[in-house]
Parts: structure tokens; C-alpha cells; sequence
């Protein structure tokens, strides 16, 4: 049960420019400082409503943002982690945490060390009729990761990207043709075999199930789950469908306004949510089964913008049970008990 | 062995090619003015690559685009006025098809050699000017901040100025060659591409398969060339092809205007209508010498609108994707 | 309770580039006064191309072929909706059958305030009575010592004027002479009063200063609630409801299906509400129909839908509702292109129960028991 992404304090901010010489006015905090952790072969799920910044942290923990701040952890060694975790509690400003940051941390990465880290980490997205080039083969969609990251030639590379072909379902056959035709679920599938072809260890599924099918749903998330087991990959699914989330996730975060606001393995959260925002979250969704009918919508209002976020905790104005404490003070995300983490001052 | 494997690798590669192709064809043939289009620019492509057998050069040792002379007579003649010059004869020429212009150049000499001219100058131009406004929109698009604003305001000062106006400007302080005449169209035009592709980046450059590449570790070369232009050439391709026509009338009305690159009695179409200026005079002359400046204008009238035509077929063709309903 | 609604044997195909697509194949429908009636499907099944062709706005290429489509518009009229003219057509739309669609923001002009385009709507259909409300109002500054008495008095005759014959030429004419016309301002402030009450019915907090939003300002649940509001201004008999909260939020869909929930109350409305999620139908409806490849395989009400499922594709579509703990179960194959569908009934490639006779002959819709229809061989 190692660590394999450690993130500290992570944010991304969007500037917004205004006036005539389009100077930066304010700023989008799409993500306003997270810290979590996630375990090697978990799929951890990554849920919120649009706005709350879930896909802009799925991006930036693979760096295709630059982090506005913070610091984001790769599999390093435990004693480096518990040097870094010394030297910044001491609070000195030493020449050895720069070092070591230098080395370790992949938000200040660049160049060809940047480069060589995207082997590592991939990314599914959410549309495959967007995602894929529609003027490029599938044979060179797939195997243009390898091409980019030097990994093979010629005929090994052929044979890789059959190999990873057949892994997700599609044939030889399918190689020589565009995506235009070929249905979304197949689509969704090329998609994933890019991500895959230079054998990752974490993959970030941005809500790769929203854009097909109900029937096609199923079998990409059975998909899903063979190749976790098969290649040994680490999951982060972000997703606003609370019951695909709750069917395939180990752990689940649940995101508002930029920030996590409880984390906790999935069937315990989903029991017995302890957030007031997660708690109206679950209460929201549609149940299946007629005789469930919910009588009045759990919550009020509409999300605030990330420009100006409240102050206090971001979700004191919608709050039934906020207290004096909520508006001034912003809570933090502690571990109440077992890896069961909220962020609110009700509970804490 | 591997030889047959290649060959099989080669074969597959092709085959959805041909398809798209095969979809194109049946598009093309769908449209009936597209046709046209084609068949027309056909015709005129023969015409460049026969020139040599339709209007064999009489006079050796000539530059073959100097049209021929039959005589000494200052006023045209019309069409179906026998050749006298015993050099045409022995070339094989017997009567004046369309007839002799002003020095007795023949008129149907010219009109043939001047496809391969109109071609030449409508090529050249479009092809350098598409580069350099490749280049530079690409770089505008892609980089967007400041490279984009200095870029952008520069091809708004060429804007500012009225594009014939500044050819004109351009070739007498050149010189008047035929190089320097397609030098100053290049200059004047290169604006437009860099705006029709910059605005194309703009929009490809935010879907996903964008950032998916550079996911994957691609350079920004390797975006733009590989990821971002296939996708956004496409309005580019029919504002060049349109433009192929529009570059032979600016060369045509340059002539016209006296300013031409091309010598008096060369086979080019802009220059023999300017070479009949004299004959346009109204009144007797105009309908006594139509022959002088209607049959080069008809060719250069018939040569833009194949391309035009052209055109509109590429926007309805080019793109795999778009399916009609 | 009587039927508002009934679509009987409706055929719509597609004339496409590829082949014509069989799009409705045959649907059969009713729609009681009062109820919401549930239409369910995965995509392409058909369901949104049903709900336009009630309204007859199926965009080309498509094309109604046949069928028949009667709507209960008052006590005694009941007219084919496929047989009117355009603009009996036109005084329905809007104002006995409404609409709403998926996107709101698609669907609400980019350049027009939110005000505008309600009251675009309401001087359609409710002219005579803003008419008749701005009549009251000249009664009252008449009734006030003031020194526009004269123009009072000439608003008042013209007023009166358009309750007798609102398409009178003269009214049309003096509608376009720029200082004459400002006349029409007093009814286009009713509307605007008007326009600000329906907002806050739809539980808009501030409305006065929503309705002169543009709708980029407006976030989804919002624009949602302005399209509800277009849609319920002039009391409808029928309100179309096209996956209205597919796009949004699953706290705003809740919010949005409390509202139409509420508002079916008030303003009497019955609803057609087309979606693919199966819990918004256990929410919200009345009675369910199951759509499949273009004609509907089940009816039945919610209770008995999900309790006894009949048809093999409702049984599929319910196992396959992901449950935490067990594996998803997916329905084998894809749907099926409707340019070739399959022989018989459609659904045959991917029933684990076909028999041989699925294969040749399209099953008939049979009341099995009560009120619970199928269209299946098997029954």
C-alpha cells in the first residue's frame, strides 16, 4: 500500500485580464489548494459538480497545466518523502529542500525531464470525437506516443501498438482507418489505447464514460477494470456521476469550489457521508426505484463563482448547519477516523 | 519476405486513401458546376503542357513566348487571314485562327502560350505568398502575447494600403520584370493567408486532440505541422484556389495599366489586351477590331472561372469528415 | 381521465446522404390529461424525434410519413396535429403545446434579453389580455388629475381598437411611425410586469434583475428555469420536455425537477418528459414508455414498470443500472443503424430470449394487464 502521487498545497490559478492594456484583474482559482495522496493501484474517484475544478486538478497532476503552487510527489522513495517532510516543517529556507524539490517535485519540472515524466502519466478525455485527430490514422494516433518518446521503430513499434490494440478490443483491421468511422464507443476505446501504448502507471480518466451509451458505458467500465488488473495502472476518475464513481472507485474525493472537501474509501462515504455538501451531493441523485421519491431538493442556490470565493468555507452561504466559525475561518482536511477525511468545523 | 510484407504495409496504407478519394470523385461528380470547374482547368493544363505542339515556335533560336510576327502591317487582321511569313508556313501554319494584333502578332499563338504563363504567375504568387502566411499565422496563432500583436499589426499596415496601388508602387521602384511583378503581388498578398490561417489556429488549437498531443510529450513543431494545420488548412486551401484566378486579372490590370513585367508582343493574355489598348477607342474601331482584346479576355474570363469553380467544389470536398445530409 | 395526447402508428424517416433512416417505426402513445408521462431510451431510439413530431418540427431531411397525431386542444375540439395548416400550428406552439430542450442556452437568442424573449412569447399568444390589463391601467392615470389627459384618452381609444380588431390595417400602419408607435410602450411594460411574475414563479430570487440579463450571463440552471418559464408563460395544455436536465448538475437537476413538479401542480400542465436516466423517470413520472430503434417496446405505469418489467429490453435496460459491489452488466451489441434495422422486431440481435419468430414478424402492442402494454412475441 505504497504512495504513488503525493500532493501538497496544489494550485491553479486562470488570470482573467481586463482594461485596455489587458492587465490581469483577478483570478479563476480553479483548484485553491489540495492535498491528498494516492495509493499505487487504486482507482481513486474524483467527484464534484462543473465548476468545482475536478478536471483542472486531473490536468495539473499531470502537468498539463503549470501549477500556480504547491508541489506534486511521484513515487520517490520513502526517505526522501520523510527528508522533504523534516526540512519543510522546520520552516528553513534551505538550500537542500530547494535540492531535492529540484529533483523530486514535478511542478517545477520542465524540458526534457517534463517530457520524460509523460511516459509515466496519461490522460483519457471525456469526448473521443474531440479527442482524437480526425485527420490522422488510428495506426498513427497510437503510435505517435511511442514515435514522440523515442521508445521504438519500425516494426516493433507495428507490433506494440497491435498488442495494445487488442487489449482494449479492436483488430488489425482497424488500423488503417479514421476515426470518423467509427462509433463512439470504438472511439473512446482508441483513445484509451493511446494513453496506454507507452504502458503508464497512472492514468487520469477524465469522465471517459459521459459522451457514449448506457450499454457501452458498462463495457468500457469492465474495460477499465480488466486493464487495471492486467497492466498494474493507478487510476484517478473524475466524474459528476455519482453511481459510475461509486461502481468502480476505491476511494472517492469529493471537490467544491477548488478544494477537497472529504475523502474517504467509497462504500463508507456513500454510507454515511459526513460533509453537509456531500451529504446534499448524494441526496440529490435520482433513485431508480419509484417508491424512493424524494419530496424537496436537498440543496438551495447556485455555486458561487471561483473568482471571489467566500470567505470562511466555501460552502458556509449554502449551509443549513453553518455555524459563526464557518464564515471566518476556512476548515482544514483532517483524517477523523481511518483514512475518513472532512474538511468542516461541524465535525472536526 | 519482407519485401511482400512492405508491399502489403503499402497497399493497406493506401486503401483509405483511395476511400476518401472514391467519396470525393462521387461528390465531384454530384455537382455539376464542379464539373466545370474542372474540366475547364483540364483543358487549360493541356493547353500549357502541348503549347509546343498546338503553336510550334516558328523562329528557332527565339524565346518561344515572343510571339511571331507575319509582317509589317501596323493594323490588326481579322481571323481567317492567310499567314504570308514563309518561316510560319513551313511551322504549319496556314491561316490566322483568331487573327493578328497590332504587328501582326498572331493572336492564337498567344492565347496558347499564355496558359503556361497564366499558370506560372498564378502558382508562384499563391504558392509563396500561402507560405509566408502560413508561417507567420501559424506563428501569430500559436503563440498568441506579443509575437501575435506585432505580427497582426504589421499585416495591418500592408492592409492599409490599396493592394494595386502598392504593387504598382513596388514595381516601378523594382524594375519592371516579370519577377519583380509577381515579388510585389507576393508582398501585397501574404496578408490575407496569415489572417484566414490565424484565425483557423485560433479555433483547432483549443480541442482536445490538441492537448492530448502535447499529453503525450509532442513538440510544438510537431504540434502545429502534424496536429493543427491539417485540420485548419482547409479554408486556406479554397481562399488560394479562388486567389490562383484573382492573381492573373491583377497581373492582367497591372499590364493594363502599363506597369507590366512583360515586354510588348510576349504571350501574356494581360499583356496582349493591353498591347490593344489603341483599338478599344470606341465606335468603328471597337466592333471593326473586337478580335484584338475579346479572345485574350475570353481566355482569361474562362481561366478564372474554372478556378472558381474549383474552389467552391474544394469546400464541398475537401474535408473527410463532413458528412452532408 | 380522458386522453390529451394520442399518437397513433407514427412513421418518420430521414432522407440521408447514406440511405433513408428508419427513424419511427410505428409508435404508439397516449397521454392522459394530468399526468407526466416518461419517455425512455438510449440514444437514437427515437425518443426526441417523437416529441418534435408532435409539434411538427422535425428538421429536414426528415419527414413525417404517416401516421396520426391527436391532440384534445379545448372540451370539444380535437384536431390531427399532422393534418394543420402552418399557422394553426404556429397559434398552438407556445401557447397549448410548449417545448423544452436540452441545452437552454442553445436555445435562447445570444443578442436578446432574457425579457425580451418572454415577452416575444407572451404579445404572441396573450396579447388581448395585456391589452386588457393596459386598458387598466389608462383607467387609472385617468383617474388622476394630470395634464396628459389627451393622451390618455387617444392611448384608450386605440387600445380598445386593437381588443376589437387587433389585425386592423390602421393599428399596423401606426405601429410603424416612429413617434405615433410609442404608444405600444404601455403594453410592452405590461409584458415586462408580466414577464417578472413568471420568473418568480419559477423560483428565481431577483427577478427583476435576471430578466435583463443576456444569456451568457446566466449559469445553466438558470437558463433552464427562463426557458421553463418561456415555455409555461402562456399556460400550456402540453409541456414537451426533451432531457431538459441532462446537462446539468445533479444538485440543479434536483432543483429543476422540485420546480416542474411544482408548476405541473399550479399550472395544470400535462408533461411528455423524454430522458435516458431511469431514476429522473422514477422521480417524476406517472406512466413510463420504453423506446427502442424507433417504436415503443413498453407502457406501463412507474410502479408496475419497475416492479414487473416485461419487455426483454426494459429487464436489460434496468440490470444494467450500475450497483456498487456487483459487476456492470452491459446489454451485448450496440444499437442497431436504422438504415438496415434488422428484420421483425429490432431488438432481436441483442435479446438473449429471441425466438424464430422474432426474427420474421415486428411483434403488435397487447395490453398484457391492465394498462401495462408490451411489444413483444412473448407475451
Amino acid at each position: 500500500m505504497s504512495t504513488l502521487i503525493e500532493v501538497e498545497e496544489l494550485k491553479k490559478y486562470f488570470p482573467i485580464t481586463g482594461g485596455v492594456f489587458k492587465r490581469k484583474t483577478a483570478d479563476v482559482r480553479a483548484v485553491d489548494g489540495v492535498s491528498i495522496g494516492i495509493v499505487k493501484g487504486e482507482c481513486f474517484g474524483l467527484v464534484g459538480e462543473s465548476g468545482c475544478g475536478k478536471t483542472t486538478f486531473g490536468k495539473t497532476l499531470i502537468r498539463l497545466y503549470k501549477p500556480t503552487a504547491g508541489s506534486i510527489y511521484f513515487n520517490i522513495p520513502t526517505n526522501v518523502r520523510e527528508e522533504i517532510q523534516k526540512l519543510r516543517n522546520s520552516s528553513q529556507d534551505s538550500s537542500r529542500l530547494k535540492k531535492l524539490r529540484k529533483q523530486h517535485d514535478l511542478s517545477i519540472f520542465k524540458g526534457k525531464k517534463l517530457k520524460r515524466l509523460r511516459r509515466k502519466m496519461q490522460i483519457v478525455y471525456q469526448d473521443p470525437t474531440t479527442s482524437l485527430n480526425p485527420r490522422m490514422l488510428v495506426k498513427d494516433i497510437v503510435g505517435e506516443p511511442l514515435k514522440v518518446q523515442g521508445l521504438t521503430r519500425g516494426a516493433e513499434r507495428r507490433k506494440r501498438v497491435l498488442e495494445i490494440l487488442n487489449k482494449v478490443g479492436l483488430t488489425e483491421r482497424h488500423l488503417y482507418r479514421y476515426p470518423h468511422e467509427f462509433s463512439g464507443g470504438q472511439r473512446q476505446r482508441i483513445a484509451i489505447a493511446r494513453a496506454l501504448v507507452v504502458l503508464p502507471e497512472f492514468v487520469v480518466l477524465d469522465e471517459p464514460t459521459s459522451s457514449v451509451d448506457v450499454s457501452v458505458r458498462a463495457q468500457l467500465l469492465n474495460l477499465f477494470q480488466d486493464l487495471r488488473k492486467d497492466l498494474g495502472l493507478t487510476y484517478m476518475f473524475v466524474s459528476h456521476d455519482l453511481s459510475v464513481v461509486e461502481c468502480i472507485s476505491d476511494r472517492v474525493g469529493v471537490m467544491y469550489l477548488g478544494k477537497v472537501v472529504e475523502l474517504a474509501p467509497t462504500m463508507e462515504l456513500y454510507r454515511e457521508p459526513l460533509h453537509p455538501y456531500a451529504q446534499a451531493l448524494f441526496a440529490s441523485i435520482p433513485i431508480p426505484d419509484p417508491t424512493k421519491r424524494k419530496r424537496r431538493a436537498p440543496l438551495k442556490g447556485e455555486v458561487p463563482s471561483p473568482i471571489n470565493p467566500p470567505r470562511g468555507c466555501r460552502f458556509s452561504p449554502r449551509c443549513e448547519k453553518a455555524i459563526d466559525i464557518c464564515r471566518r475561518e476556512e476548515p482544514r482536511l483532517i483524517d477523523v477516523r481511518n483514512g475518513h477525511f472532512v474538511a468542516c468545523h461541524l465535525i472536526s | 519476405m519482407k519485401i511482400r510484407d512492405r508491399l502489403r504495409e503499402f497497399k493497406a496504407g493506401m486503401a483509405p486513401t483511395i476511400r476518401e478519394s472514391r467519396v470525393m470523385l462521387l461528390r465531384i461528380k454530384k455537382s455539376p458546376l464542379s464539373i466545370l470547374g474542372v474540366s475547364i482547368l483540364i483543358f487549360f493544363g493541356l493547353l500549357a503542357v502541348l503549347a509546343p505542339v498546338l503553336a510550334p515556335p516558328p523562329f528557332k533560336g527565339q524565346d518561344p513566348w515572343r510571339i511571331p510576327k507575319d509582317g509589317w502591317m501596323p493594323t490588326p487582321r481579322p481571323p481567317g487571314t492567310a499567314v504570308t511569313e514563309p518561316v510560319m508556313v513551313k511551322a504549319g501554319y496556314t491561316t490566322h485562327i483568331f487573327g493578328t494584333a497590332q504587328d501582326q502578332t498572331d493572336i492564337f499563338y498567344g492565347c496558347i502560350w499564355g496558359a503556361s504563363l497564366a499558370f506560372r504567375e498564378g502558382f508562384q504568387v499563391v504558392g509563396v505568398a500561402l507560405i509566408i502566411g502560413l508561417v507567420t499565422g501559424c506563428l501569430a496563432g500559436y503563440y498568441g502575447g506579443i509575437i501575435d500583436e506585432l505580427l497582426m499589426r504589421f499585416t495591418d499596415i500592408i492592409f492599409a494600403f490599396p493592394a494595386l496601388i502598392l504593387a504598382m508602387a513596388l514595381v516601378t521602384a523594382l524594375g519592371k520584370t516579370l519577377d519583380n511583378v509577381m515579388l510585389a503581388l507576393i508582398l501585397v498578398w501574404w496578408p490575407s493567408y496569415t489572417r484566414v490561417i490565424r484565425g483557423e489556429i485560433l479555433r483547432v488549437k483549443q480541442e482536445d486532440y490538441v492537448e492530448a498531443a502535447k499529453a503525450v510529450g509532442c513538440s510544438d513543431l510537431r504540434v502545429i505541422v502534424r496536429h493543427i494545420l491539417p485540420n485548419a488548412i482547409y479554408p486556406v486551401l479554397i481562399v488560394a484556389s479562388l486567389d490562383i484566378g484573382a492573381v492573373v486579372l491583377s497581373v492582367a490590370a497591372l499590364s493594363f495599366l502599363g506597369i507590366s513585367g512583360v515586354p510588348a508582343g510576349y504571350a501574356d493574355w494581360g499583356q496582349m489586351i493591353s498591347y490593344a489598348q489603341a483599338w478599344i477607342a470606341g465606335g468603328a474601331t471597337l466592333t471593326k477590331y473586337w478580335y484584338v482584346f475579346t479572345i485574350p479576355g475570353i481566355f482569361i474570363f474562362t481561366f478564372v472561372l474554372g478556378w472558381n469553380l474549383l474552389g467552391d467544389a474544394f469546400r464541398d470536398i475537401l474535408d473527410p469528415t463532413i458528412r452532408r445530409r | 381521465m380522458k386522453n390529451l395526447l394520442n399518437i397513433e402508428d407514427l412513421k418518420v424517416n430521414f432522407y440521408t446522404y447514406e440511405g433513408i433512416v428508419e427513424a419511427i417505426d410505428g409508435v404508439n402513445l397516449n397521454l392522459k390529461e394530468g399526468e407526466t408521462l416518461g419517455l425512455v431510451g438510449e440514444t437514437g431510439c427515437g425518443k426526441s424525434v417523437t416529441s418534435l413530431s408532435v409539434l411538427v418540427l422535425v428538421p429536414t431531411p426528415g419527414k413525417i410519413e404517416s401516421g396520426k397525431i391527436s391532440f384534445e386542444k379545448s372540451e370539444k375540439e380535437s384536431l390531427n396535429l399532422l393534418q394543420q395548416g402552418e399557422s394553426a400550428l404556429r397559434s398552438i406552439r407556445g401557447k397549448d403545446i410548449s417545448m423544452i430542450f436540452q441545452e437552454p442556452r442553445a436555445y435562447l437568442n445570444p443578442v436578446y434579453t432574457v425579457q425580451d424573449q418572454i415577452s416575444e412569447v407572451l404579445l404572441h399568444h396573450s396579447k388581448k389580455e395585456l391589452t386588457e390589463k393596459a386598458l387598466e391601467e389608462i383607467e387609472k392615470d385617468l383617474s388622476k388629475k394630470s395634464l396628459k389627459h389627451f393622451f390618455y384618452k387617444l392611448e384608450r381609444k386605440l387600445y380598445r381598437k386593437m381588443l376589437e380588431k387587433p389585425n386592423s390595417l390602421s393599428l399596423k400602419i401606426l405601429s410603424k411611425i416612429p413617434i405615433v408607435r410609442r404608444y405600444e410602450r404601455r403594453l410592452k411594460k405590461e409584458s415586462k410586469k408580466e414577464v417578472v411574475r413568471i420568473l418568480k414563479e419559477m423560483k428565481i430570487a431577483d427577478p427583476q434583475r435576471v430578466a435583463e440579463m443576456y444569456p451568457h450571463e446566466l449559469s445553466g440552471g438558470m437558463a433552464q428555469r427562463v426557458v421553463i418559464a418561456m415555455a409555461l408563460g402562456c399556460n400550456p395544455e402540453l409541456l414537451l420536455a426533451d432531457e431538459p436536465t441532462t446537462n446539468l448538475d445533479v444538485t440543479v437537476q434536483a432543483q429543476i425537477l422540485e420546480l416542474i413538479r411544482e408548476l405541473k401542480g399550479k399550472f395544470g400542465s400535462s408533461v411528455l418528459y423524454v430522458t435516458h436516466d431511469l431514476g429522473v423517470v422514477a422521480e417524476l413520472c406517472d406512466r413510463v414508455a420504453v423506446m427502442y430503434a424507433g417504436s415503443v417496446c413498453e407502457l406501463a405505469d412507474v410502479m408496475d414498470l419497475f416492479r414487473r418489467p416485461l419487455h426483454p429490453y426494459t429487464i436489460a435496460l434496468l440490470e444494467s443500472i450500475p450497483r456498487p459491489g456487483k459487476e456492470f452488466k452491459t446489454i451485448e451489441g450496440e444499437v442497431p443503424s436504422l438504415i438496415n434495422p434488422p428484420k421483425g422486431c429490432r431488438f432481436n440481435p441483442r435479446c438473449t430470449k429471441a425466438m424464430e419468430i422474432c426474427l420474421k414478424e415486428k411483434p403488435r402492442m397487447i395490453e398484457v394487464e391492465k394498462e401495462h402494454y408490451v411489444m413483444c412475441h412473448l407475451h
